[in-house]
């Protein structure tokens, strides 16, 4: 595991990678900065409405990345986990409806965040007493009554109809600087894209690091078999509350841009179908896998559109065409799971870790 | 180490993959087509595009989604016949399954990829007023959005660019309420409501008139399909007249309901909730037959303000079933249908009026200018000004009598705010020969 | 008092639906382990098939059997031909399974059936009765309702209880290899698991549909509350399926009565857990060795 000694010249720069690269947390991190890189690249190139799409690709891919730890990890089934993003959006919402001025934004995101994770917690407690189908049965019901309660409480939160946001102001110090450097104009499209993905790469650098560290080795103990953990000293109950917890900041913090992307937060955008998309998301992705969640989210952003013009060209009506879209992802979802439960990502892996050992064994 | 290395190359190599996966098909920045007139955006020689997004899945579905294949039957019409200046409409339909963020993307998708020249017939408060602000701000004309809320129309420097179309929740209601202080003014008024804007907005109205009439307010939310403890409480506050601003699916339920809990009050829905033909075809068959559509609705209240698929000796009906019949789907002419129908013919009419060479901020000129003086299937006629963007100002109220709809009034014309409720006094438009407005 | 009375009556038949519903949970998991979240679209489908007959001119009692017919071929085909092949080694997979399932078979009775509502008949009255000043919110109907509902759990109990069929079944969830061993043709039971829950599912689905609306979604609502309540009363008891079921049938009703429709579904979820803290699998399973 140790770097190599000798400072020869040319090995020069291999001994310097070796050292940026020597733990995960650095790994994470250069991993980090280059997809930052790339963000920034491909976001000044591409036309708006690629802009926002990409936008829900990576609000869903930070809540998916939250729930592949929750479920994959942890083992823990959420079904729920609309409601965690719905707690987000509606904090987001309303302090959006308050506030203007530069740093709205951070507040906003830490805000829900924040609240979100009060929430999670709460759920947390409750489910760390439950297993499988109950576990299950549980968020299920959750996902249904987080939107209910916007409804009665429809003097705050806008009932039915839900809270219109305004678009966070591009803070002028930052517009300057991008046109500065790239002689683009910031748009809000832009604006909320950069956001998002920025977000996305620091939330999956946090949980990069929280799943390759010893928080991350007990969450897999416990699932893998609760009785050797408890006797190991691992406590239960903590390392699962954990969990939920994280996942949930995750869907809130979620939430929060989603809320800012779409420019509204209502009770119908928070169905059951929500929480079945991004479970979807993270079972075709891999369980576990956050390259998985990034995949899946990316999946289920881009198939329905594709899908559904693919039908109208075919000469579908405009209703069957709207229908293949959850029915190509539904089966899509099934085939994955038959065929390779471990989801793409997961059943890549797998397949290069036995061609490694089988080569090995060759030898 | 190897693994290490390889292991920020598959980053890498994934963040770009997944990157380049989402440029293809970027079409690099974003065209304008300016002329000096104005932005002639989806607008060619031979073609005008134009968009829309419409609930065609999920719970919101039944009924609503039948709305644009009216519309796409009239615009195949009109295309068939030459379209309107040499150009043939196009009309892309979305499904937004009533989820306001979803709306978003397929709006977002309407304007900035298949690039409309308006977004025609939007539906839904709640998912409309998701993307309002975006459509106004990008300057694409947000044409006779379905959905009776006031704020497509009340405020036009708010939204220059949005045009209501149907008579809204308050010019219902006030109508209900000024025909119910009229000719029941003893009555002990019950409301049924859905829990939105829809029923909030005529409430409102409704309480201008009848306010010591009201003796209980009864809400229910859309997708839960249990009105039991509703109708309950308005049997128990001894409601014989009830008002009922709900979607036709409610109005079957709250029959059914009221069957089994023995109450039968007079019931006045809006004109949203009393599809005759629709809320029939579903009890009919409850009676086992025994009575059939209209019938099973006997004495029901309800208001029209465009002639639906009942007035069958209306030549606005009469023309509907042409165009139905040549270019529908085989499928029965409902009365969404009809709507979808009505509203493209509005379309239309604007299209004609931006004259030969349309721009975006022509047709809304149009619109303002000269909607006043559209003649359609509307009984009443458009407020559109630059004052108001509103739409259709009033409706007729008519009773089910031996299962037939029966006028009780000549058509009542209203405002929203203060102005009181008269007669309209125009005379009823009869539609072109060739059914294509001039 | 009136309302009272009417709120109570609603919840029981209510109450009769959600047990319906858990029932055929009840049963997939007890003869295979699985948790069915694609129960409901699989009884819609049965109940569109049964429309499809009755629209034909048939009588209702035809459509209904055909619907319970084909919920038997429809469960045993399902079971058949795409759960037999998951991989059991994660709980989780079954339950992805069933949602994928869920999505499908919503999507393709949507294609297939168009969206829009249809009307469903009833076999027996659908008005109340008065007794004297009061209002009995009682139907034919949901007699019928009620009835059919402890008929099948009556039935069911006989079977697994009484039965050596019953007995095969439970064996073979429980211990499978063990089964094997004695002589249980165990993918066979399995199969049968699934086609009599499936059933049960149709039968929920029709007792639904009568008198009401049907879209592809009609029954969605019922997912929840359903899978609630055979949570509730435990997953593993059929008599904790009609308990569970009337539990939330009547407790909801009076809060969707009482206190507004908007807080069903947090009442729902309060109930679950509030019964889940106190008895972790539900109020009537047996004792299984867990906690350390």
């Amino acid at each position: 595991m140790s770097t190599s000694v000798t400072k020869s010249p040319s090995t020069g720069i291999t001994t310097k990678w070796a050292q940026l690269t020597a733990t995960p947390v650095r790994r994470h991190f250069v991993a980090a900065v280059i997809g930052l890189i790339v963000i920034f690249a491909v976001l000044e190139s591409v036309s708006t409405f690629r802009q926002s799409q990409l936008t829900s690709v990576a609000y869903l891919a930070i809540a998916a990345g939250g729930l592949t730890l929750l479920t994959g990890i942890n083992g823990q089934l959420s079904l729920g986990h609309g409601a965690f993003m719905a707690v987000g959006a509606y904090t987001a919402a309303l302090i959006l409806r308050a506030q203007d001025g530069s740093w709205v934004v951070p507040v906003v995101l830490l805000a829900a965040t924040a609240v979100s994770t009060l929430v999670g917690f709460v759920v947390g407690v409750a489910a760390a007493r439950l297993h499988g189908p109950y576990l299950a049965g549980a968020t299920l019901a959750l996902a249904v009554a987080v939107p209910g309660l916007a409804l009665y409480f429809s003097e705050y939160l806008g009932g039915e109809q839900g809270l219109t946001i305004p678009s966070p102001a591009v803070p002028t110090f930052l517009d300057d600087a991008m046109f500065f450097i790239t002689g683009n104009d910031l748009s809000s499209t832009k604006f909320i894209s950069y956001i998002s993905w920025t977000l996305l790469v620091v939330v999956f650098f946090l949980l990069a690091n929280v799943s390759s560290s010893r928080i991350g080795r007990r969450w897999r103990a416990v699932r893998d078999d609760e009785v050797a953990a408890e006797l190991a000293g691992i406590d239960l109950g903590r390392a699962r509350i954990l969990a939920f917890v994280v996942s949930a900041a995750c869907a809130g913090a979620a939430g929060a841009v989603l809320a800012m992307a779409s420019r509204i937060a209502a009770p119908s955008g928070f169905t059951l179908v929500l929480s079945l998309t991004l479970l979807s998301a993270v079972v075709i992705g891999g369980l576990g896998t956050l390259a998985g969640a990034l995949i899946g989210a990316a999946l289920l952003t881009y198939i329905p559109p594709v899908v559904t013009n693919l039908g109208l060209d075919l000469g579908l009506s405009s209703l069957q065409s709207a229908e293949l879209a959850p029915l190509v992802t539904g089966v899509f979802t099934v085939l994955v799971i038959l065929f390779a439960p471990l989801g793409l990502v997961g059943s890549y892996r797998k397949w290069r870790f036995t061609r490694k050992f089988a080569r090995k064994g060759e030898k | 180490m190897k693994s290490s290395i390889s292991l920020a190359a598959r980053v890498t190599a994934l963040t770009a993959a997944v990157a380049l996966v989402a440029a293809c098909g970027a079409g690099g920045r974003d065209e304008t087509e300016e002329t000096s007139e104005g932005s002639t955006v989806g607008i060619t020689d031979t073609s005008v595009k134009i968009g829309g997004h419409f609930p065609l899945t999920g719970v919101a579905s039944p009924g609503y989604s039948e709305i644009p294949t009216g519309a796409q039957a009239y615009y195949d019409f009109v295309n068939a016949a030459g379209g309107i200046n040499g150009r043939q409409i196009e009309y892309v339909v979305r499904d937004d399954a009533y989820d306001p963020t979803t709306t978003t993307q397929v709006v977002n998708e309407l304007v900035l990829q298949d690039e409309v020249f308006a977004v025609v017939g939007g539906l839904g408060t709640a998912t409309h007023s998701a993307v309002v602000d975006f459509l106004n701000e990008e300057g694409v004309p947000d044409l006779f959005v379905s959905s009776g809320a006031i704020m497509w129309g009340n405020d036009p420097e708010q939204y220059p660019n949005t045009f209501g179309w149907q008579p809204d929740y308050q010019v219902e209601g006030k109508i209900i309420g000024d025909w119910v202080l009229e000719n029941r003014p003893d009555a002990k008024v019950g409301l049924f409501l859905q829990d939105d804007d829809l029923g909030r907005d005529s409430e409102e109205a409704v309480r201008q008139y009848l306010d010591d009439q009201i003796v209980e307010v009864v809400r229910y939310t859309s997708g839960n399909t249990d009105v039991a403890p509703q109708i309950a409480a308005l049997q128990a506050a001894g409601a014989d007249l009830v008002l009922g601003f709900n979607v036709p699916s409610y109005t079957a339920l709250s029959q059914l309901t009221s069957m089994r809990l023995n109450y039968d009050p007079e019931w006045f829905y809006s004109s949203i909730g009393s599809d005759v033909n629709l809320v029939g075809s579903l009890l009919g068959r409850f009676s086992e037959g025994a009575i059939t559509g209209a019938q099973s609705l006997e004495g029901m209240i309800s208001l029209e303000y465009i002639p639906g698929v009942d007035s069958t000796d209306n030549p606005w009906t009469q023309l509907w079933q042409q165009v139905w019949d040549e270019h529908g789907s085989g499928e029965p002419l409902t009365n969404y249908r009809v709507y979808g129908m009505s509203q493209a013919y509005a379309f239309v009419q604007a299209l004609q009026a931006a004259g030969e060479n349309p721009t975006r901020e022509g047709i809304v000129a149009a619109i303002q200018d000269g909607g006043m003086d559209f003649e359609g299937p509307q009984l009443a006629p458009y407020r559109y000004s630059e004052e108001s963007h509103l739409g259709i100002s009033g409706a007729s109220v008519f009773q089910i009598q031996n299962g037939v709809p029966e006028y009780l009034t000549p058509v009542l014309q209203t405002d929203i705010g203060d102005s009181p409720v008269e007669e309209y006094t125009g005379e009823p438009a009869t539609p072109p020969e060739n059914g294509i407005p001039e | 008092m009136q309302q009272l009375l009417t709120i109570l009556l609603n919840g029981v038949t209510s109450g009769m639906i959600y047990a319906a519903f858990a029932l055929a949970l009840v049963l997939i998991w007890r003869s295979t382990r699985i948790v069915n979240f694609a129960q409901a679209p699989m009884a819609m489908l049965t109940t569109y098939i049964a429309l499809v007959v009755i629209d034909a001119g048939y009588s209702y009692w035809i459509g209904f059997a055909a619907a319970l017919v084909s919920g038997l071929i429809l469960g045993a085909l399902v079971e058949r031909l795409v759960i037999r092949f998951v991989d059991s080694s994660s709980h989780i997979n079954a339950v992805i399974l069933t949602l994928g399932l869920f999505i499908v078979i919503h999507a393709l009775a949507a294609i297939i059936f168009g969206n829009q509502f249809r009307s469903f008949p009833a076999p027996f009255g659908l008005t109340g009765r008065t007794i004297g000043d009061m209002n009995i919110a009682l139907t034919g109907y949901d007699i019928f309702k009620v009835v059919a509902v402890l008929i099948v759990f009556g039935l069911l109990v006989l079977l697994f209880r009484f039965t050596d069929l019953g007995l095969k079944m439970r064996a073979s969830a429980f211990e499978q290899e063990v089964a094997k061993l004695l002589g249980v043709r165990v993918s066979r039971m399995l199969t049968l698991g699934w086609a009599l829950a499936a059933v049960v599912g149709s039968l929920a689905g029709l007792l639904i549909a009568g008198g009401s609306l049907v879209h592809p979604g009609y029954m969605d609502s019922i997912v929840v509350f359903g899978f609630v309540a055979a949570v509730l009363g435990g997953l593993d008891s059929p008599g904790g399926a009609v308990v569970g079921g009337l539990l939330m049938g009547i407790g909801l009703s009076f809060v969707s009565g009482y206190l507004g429709q908007d807080l069903v579904a947090l009442a729902a979820l309060i109930i679950l857990i509030v019964v889940l803290l106190l008895r972790p699998s539900g109020l009537f399973a047996g004792t299984a060795a867990r906690r350390v």
